[in-house]
């Protein structure tokens, strides 16, 4: 399998964990994997991106513009920002919740990610999902990187059987968290499985 | 075995694989993760520290290779400044062991002041370098590294980039790893005392041994050529991987790769630029490459052309990437990236994201208390480097310089010294104060600087990933040590008022800075609370949507991400807070309370 998958976000949001988990889910059944993240002054809530490459046919570390089959953006703008990575037949899974960049507080701008949302969803497939909805069970927006990749697994773009996922989530976050990320994991991946519905109906 | 490692754990691993008896370095991104490794994997036997700064780590180091053990050493580019003092000369005497200095570069620059080039480095020190293109090829670079300097009795640079750093891949490791057995130190003060004879008469080996260096090199098994072509390209580290992005598998494209830029391969170029007529050089930082074929060119008496930087087709600053390399290449010969790209021309206006003090940081208390109790009077802010350089952004506006490692406690004192009538700051990290501010202070107090030292202690190495330092009373061999007390060192060098205070407690932080204000010579404040990222928040503020006016002052006067208008009105990010309270004392209505759960 040859897959390209791009994550992107705002630093603190958790996309480094959701990327290490594709990459070791693809990387446990026996794909070859790169990736690079983004590390450093960036990680103190400005624009990160995270590239997941997987299969034989990758040579840079970095995606190429369009080339990424898959965007998982934790938020509107930096979807937009990334954009010109994905294939023109690629898929997006959106975060339609902003977070807003103290420049844009002090303008008083009024940024709230309705036009970079309204924008996407002209440009390619799109799965919106409000992070505050889906987190609210949860408690805390820190379980949307978990969500999200379940959403990409229940939709069937991520390519990876769901118990690789699983078994890595069980792996990757804290014994006392693990039952919790489960749920989200699911949680997530019924969202997912519903946009197939849709397609299906 | 098989392991999911980043650059910088490829790095690690194989310094473990070769045997390494001492590690050694300072943080800096991109190369702090080598460090952070090895201390992850099993390590019995042998040492590794978080040094105070490049100089001091390269020192313990080049002891250890001297007594016949094998050191790594590790930073980031601008930290080989640091060490350069100790590696101009250690070039001079050589070494036992086998002794390699990780510099990690960073095209961009990502995270750092200066785009400079350790390649360059290394031709100014007359001493290899290796220039791995991907982990896995600095998992085996580096052994390769360790070999060539105890074969040549030299200290070796390796030259890994942030995307070589910072990518991942799988790494075939092996299952164990044992240090090195080595004899220790034989004493012989003609060779490890340098004296002028000593450079002298090394000088002149040094420069045969690089020649012969330089052959071994024209074999190097990452030194390599594919495809023929009358037009050639030759490239180097990441850059290699996107011009065969651009290229892939294609036989009718000469590319020719350099791993090892000093002792350049010259012989190895010759050869492969004889059937040649034109060359473009792809390579990030400076047109090293380009130089050395410009002069293998003029040696051998070669009859091509040379492209790259020098002549505008290759840009001098920022990163290559695979879509600047595939634009430079399709007006040099018939390559085309045939992706056809969403148009993302009308995309609406994007919000700037620059990256800001973390919600709750008590650097934004500390430069919020300065600012408030400096209303009226002339002040100069000096910063450093660390995480507290981002208080130069709006709507704090704190940090009016910023140059090096250190530079804000000595650059103040100039300041005191030609503008008179300012009240002159500086202001530094705890772990920046261990790494190279203590000198500084030194010679305010000794030269009869007038300063105000604000000491930002949040008991860490925040930016780089929350490494300990001499402050932190934990070191990397896991023991739990004596803490080095700032306002004691402080107190030992003669500064006269130290006074250490909670930034986060508002009132008496801005009355603290007023009074130091007011004493001649050389005072400090130590604003002393722990970073948010790493401990547990007190609680989340709340608006009394009631009593707010929405004069939205929070917002302007201290610029936290948790702050937000929602619908117009100004609302806290209950994901993002942390209970700081700085907005709850700011807030002219007291509309903001609710700190304690």
């Amino acid at each position: 399998m040859n897959k390209d998958i791009l994550i992107c976000g705002v630093g603190g949001q958790g996309t480094v964990l959701a990327s290490k988990i594709i990459a070791a889910s693809a990387s446990a059944e026996g794909s070859q994997i790169h990736s690079a993240e983004t590390i450093g002054m960036a990680q103190r809530g400005g624009s990160v991106t995270s590239h997941v490459r997987i299969g034989e046919n990758a040579y840079s570390p970095l995606i190429p513009f369009g080339n990424a089959d898959l965007l998982l953006a934790f938020e509107p703008a930096e979807a937009v920002r990334n954009l010109k990575y994905l294939r023109k037949d690629g898929v997006a899974i959106v975060n339609t919740v902003a977070t807003k960049p103290v420049t844009e507080s002090l303008a008083d701008t009024g940024y709230d990610g309705s036009d970079m949302t309204a924008y996407i969803a002209g440009k390619c497939s799109c799965i919106f999902v409000d992070s505050d909805n889906v987190c609210a069970p949860f408690g805390s927006s820190r379980f949307f990187n978990i969500i999200i990749l379940g959403i990409a697994s229940g939709s069937g773009k991520l390519g990876i059987a769901r118990d690789t996922v699983l078994k890595q989530i069980e792996k990757r976050v804290p014994k006392a968290y693990v039952d919790i990320n489960k749920k989200a994991f699911q949680t997530g991946y019924e969202i997912g499985q519903e946009t197939v519905n849709q397609q299906i109906k | 075995m098989k392991e999911y490692v980043m650059g910088n754990g490829a790095i690690a691993l194989g310094a473990l694989s070769a045997g390494v008896n001492l590690v050694a370095g300072y943080p800096g991104t991109p190369s702090s993760e080598i460090i952070e490794t090895i201390s992850k994997y099993p390590h019995e036997g042998i040492h590794l520290e978080w040094s105070v700064n490049e100089k001091a780590a390269l020192e313990v180091a080049a002891a250890a290779a001297y007594s016949g053990a094998r050191a790594l050493v590790t930073m980031k580019q601008v930290g080989l400044n640091v060490a350069s003092d100790p590696l101009m000369s250690l070039a001079y005497v050589g070494v036992k062991g086998g002794l390699v200095v990780v510099s990690a570069d960073d095209p961009g620059p990502i995270s750092s002041q200066t785009e400079q080039d350790t390649r360059r480095f290394a031709d100014y020190c007359r001493i290899p370098v290796f220039d791995p293109s991907t982990p896995e090829e600095a998992f085996v670079m580096i052994g390769d590294a360790f070999e060539y300097s105890e074969r040549y009795h030299t200290p070796v640079l390796f030259r890994p980039t942030t995307r070589v750093c910072h990518a991942y891949a799988s790494v075939d490791v092996p299952d164990s790893y044992s240090p090195k057995e080595y004899e220790g130190f034989i004493k012989d003060s003609r060779k490890w005392v340098i004296f002028p004879r000593l450079s002298y008469t090394n000088h002149g080996m040094i420069e045969e041994r690089n020649i012969k260096i330089g052959q071994e090199f024209s074999e190097y098994r990452f030194n390599s050529v594919t495809g023929t072509s009358k037009k050639a390209i030759v490239t180097s580290g990441v850059s290699y991987t996107y011009v065969k992005e651009c290229i892939g598998d294609r036989n009718d494209i000469k590319v020719i790769r350099i791993a090892t830029a000093f002792p350049f391969p010259e012989s190895f170029m010759a050869d492969a630029l004889s059937d040649v007529s034109e060359v473009l050089c792809i390579e990030e930082l400076s047109p090293y490459l380009e130089e050395q074929i410009l002069k293998t060119a003029g040696i051998h008496h070669l009859n091509v052309t040379v492209h790259g930087k020098h002549d505008g087709m290759v840009p001098h600053n920022g990163e290559m990437s695979t879509e600047l390399a595939a634009g430079i290449l399709s007006g040099y010969l018939d390559v085309e990236l045939s992706r056809e790209l969403i148009d993302t021309s009308d995309a609406p206006k994007l919000p700037l994201r620059p990256p800001v003090l973390c919600a709750g940081c008590p650097h934004r208390a500390s430069f919020y208390a300065v600012k408030k109790a400096m209303t009226g009077r002339k002040a100069v802010f000096c910063g450093d480097i660390g995480c507290y350089t981002l208080g130069n952004a709006m709507p704090l506006d704190m940090v009016d310089t910023c140059l090096c490692m250190g530079a804000g406690i000595t650059m103040a004192q100039g300041f005191a010294h030609t503008d008179n009538d300012t009240v002159c700051f500086a202001f530094v990290g705890d772990s920046t104060f261990f790494a190279s501010g203590m000198t500084g202070v030194v010679n305010a107090v000794y030269n009869e600087a007038d300063m105000i030292l604000c000491v930002l202690d949040n008991s860490t190495t925040a930016m780089t990933g929350h490494q300990p330092h001499p402050g932190t009373g934990r070191n990397m061999m896991g023991n739990i040590v004596d803490k080095v007390d700032i306002a004691k060192v402080l107190e030992g060098i003669g500064v006269k008022s130290i006074v250490t205070v909670d930034p986060l407690d508002l009132d008496k932080s801005v009355e603290t800075v007023r009074q130091a204000a007011g004493i001649k010579g050389v005072k400090a404040i130590i604003f002393r609370s722990p970073c948010i990222a790493i401990t547990k928040p007190k609680g989340k503020c709340t608006i009394d949507g009631s009593e707010c006016i929405n004069c939205k002052k929070c917002i302007k006067e201290v610029g936290c991400p948790a702050l937000i208008t929602a619908d117009g009105h100004v609302s806290i990010d209950m994901n993002l807070c942390t209970g700081c309270g700085l907005c709850a004392k700011v807030c002219p209505v007291s509309a903001i309370g609710g700190k304690n759960e």
